[in-house]
């Protein structure tokens, strides 16, 4: 099943709501507490980056019986280093951005840590995709 | 219907059906049912009388219904009359409560704990939020340490545990299912429950018919001011250490829960979530105004005795002694109802029914139909438990050439009851 969600970079007032229609979509679904949690968390963590960062962005879900795959796609500055940004504690937030609780730098990271699969691609000056996947059958694994 | 938080009510043949795997016992649907059709069941009050010591506890709630001119001496004598043996209060184990609890919070790994004490938010929680559950702190709430502290001194004392009634005069619905099939225990340690509201006409009754006498045993509350207001909102907050935070009304509830479970909350240590406004002085079965209630327990909270003040620690040696050791629940388990199927591959399938349907529905939740919302109606219909043509706006799609107006009605009166179709000028209306 695919679903797609828009993001406006900078409303941080919005921020969240894909990660919360996911999060009922997986309920319905019967998908075990626990990999919905590591899921919202990463969606979470993946939309917020695009509403500090970007300009806007869209987020594409695909739903099957085996795993949950999730593209954010957005329109940005990019990063320069994606090395150095996934190390912990990095951040390119602005003060302003870090005074309303988010930017510490744990964003990519903790996407990495929750998920199963996840890859990043970036041209400086266009945007970002970040793509990660989630398995359904833990017992896989 | 649409009060439900959890989607639990439909419509049909004229009568509102319940879902009950769905249904959190909170109550919001008693509060508007335009015909009180709803009716929470008490046990039967002659009950009380097949016990040889039969004690009764009551929430600081009761005494908050009770306006200035009736004292807490005459409803304890009130009691009395009414045959029960001794007369507790509820929150009689708040302060070994507390200790109890800032360890818990303290040690605990997922973070916020979520309060145990609303046994709708309990519910609601394993429910609606099943990721959440082993959130909750696995303490007994105040009702049942401190049953488990009267009957263990009764039977310490020789008393044979079949003479031992201990009945509870509750607020709410949600605490009588607590006490009939409790989660996290096995058993409740409360032999009956009585609603709020059937035992105020009684003592009303009595403290009018009474005459004022003197020189008898005066009741004299033993609570510290914390556990006089401990059910009130920011009762149990503004007892426990770290960054606490009270919640009461379940969509309030609800509204933050989900952003907990989104891990957008994360420096909480803990949190007092109740599913009623003004908690349980809110509760459906207390006749009082709930602010009035509220007021009238704050000021009686601020002039307990010195004596019960001295006594508090007192009192957490004696349940340490006689309970300690059986304050946990145990383990509580999600009971998720929003799964469309237990079959993922199923559950899918009838989602993209679902969000076929939801193009053609109107998405005005208008409720004709019977359930709820337009979305409510479409998982009913992908369930096989609902039909299309019970929507109105797609009647009139689904027979595009001539529609036909006495269908329509048909399938009106099999939702609303043939009744509806009549002039009726008594009909219960709600006045909002």
């Amino acid at each position: 099943m695919h679903f797609e969600y828009r993001v406006q970079g900078g409303d941080f007032v919005r921020a969240g709501q894909a990660s919360s229609q996911v999060k009922k979509i997986l309920k319905q679904l019967n998908v075990s507490p626990s990999i919905i949690k590591r899921v919202v968390v990463a969606l979470y963590e993946g939309e917020v980056n695009i509403v500090a960062h970007a300009f806007q962005g869209k987020i594409y879900v695909d739903i099957d019986t085996d795993k949950i795959r999730v593209v954010l796609d957005d329109v940005g500055p990019g990063i320069p280093d994606i090395d150095l940004a996934m190390k912990p504690g990095f951040s390119t937030s602005s003060p302003i951005v870090r005074e309303m609780g988010f930017g510490a730098g744990m964003g990519l990271p903790n996407i990495k840590q929750n998920t199963d699969k996840m890859k990043i691609a970036s041209v400086v000056g266009v945007g970002t995709r970040l793509e990660f996947e989630v398995n359904l059958k833990e017992w896989w694994r | 219907m649409r009060v439900c938080p959890t989607a639990a009510l439909r419509v049909s043949n004229g009568k509102a059906k319940l879902i009950s795997n769905r249904c959190i016992d909170c109550g919001e649907c008693y509060r508007v049912c335009p015909t009180h059709a709803i009716t929470v069941q008490q046990d039967d009050f002659s009950k009380i009388f097949s016990y040889k010591h039969c004690i009764v506890l009551i929430p600081s709630v009761l005494l908050g219904q009770f306006l200035r001119e009736i004292s807490h001496d005459e409803v304890a004598k009130a009691h009395i009359t009414l045959g029960f043996t001794s007369i507790i209060e509820v929150e009689d184990s708040v302060e070994y409560l507390i200790g109890k609890l800032n360890t818990y919070v303290d040690t605990a790994e997922a973070k916020p704990v979520i309060s145990s004490f609303c046994p709708a938010i309990v519910r609601l929680v394993q429910v609606k939020f099943p990721s959440l559950v082993d959130s909750i702190a696995l303490v007994r709430p105040p009702l049942d340490l401190t049953a488990s502290y009267i009957k263990t001194n009764l039977i310490h004392e020789g008393v044979p545990e079949n003479e031992i009634g201990i009945f509870y005069i509750t607020p709410c619905a949600a605490k009588i299912v607590a006490v009939r099939c409790p989660e996290g225990e096995e058993k409740s340690e409360i032999d009956g429950v009585i609603n709020m509201d059937f035992i105020y006409n009684r003592i009303f009754r009595e403290v009018k018919h009474s005459l004022p006498e003197e020189g008898e045993q005066r009741f004299v509350s033993e609570l510290s001011p914390r556990s006089c207001t401990w059910a009130l909102t920011n009762g149990e907050a503004s007892c426990i250490d770290g960054h606490c935070l009270a919640i009461d009304g379940v969509w309030n509830v609800i509204e933050f829960l989900e952003k907990v479970e989104n891990d957008e909350i994360t420096d909480i240590d803990y949190l007092e979530l109740r599913a009623c406004d003004e908690s349980c002085a809110g509760g459906i079965l207390a006749p009082g105004n709930r602010f009035l209630t509220v007021e009238l327990i704050r000021k009686n909270a601020s002039s307990v005795s010195m004596l019960s003040i001295i006594k508090t620690s007192e009192k957490v040696t004696r349940y340490e002694s006689a309970i300690s050791g059986r304050t946990a629940l145990t383990p509580l388990q999600p009971r998720s109802m929003l799964k469309l199927d237990e079959d993922m591959a199923k559950a899918m399938l009838k989602m993209k029914r679902v969000n076929q349907l939801m193009c053609f529905l109107p998405g005005i939740d208008c409720g004709v139909c019977g359930s709820p919302s337009c979305l409510s109606l479409a998982e009913d219909v992908a369930q096989g438990n609902a039909s299309v043509s019970q929507c109105v706006f797609l009647q009139k799609i689904m027979e595009q050439n001539k529609p036909d107006p006495e269908h329509s009605f048909r399938i009106m009166k099999r939702i609303w009851g043939e009744n509806r179709f009549r002039k009726d000028c008594d009909k219960p209306i709600q006045n909002k």
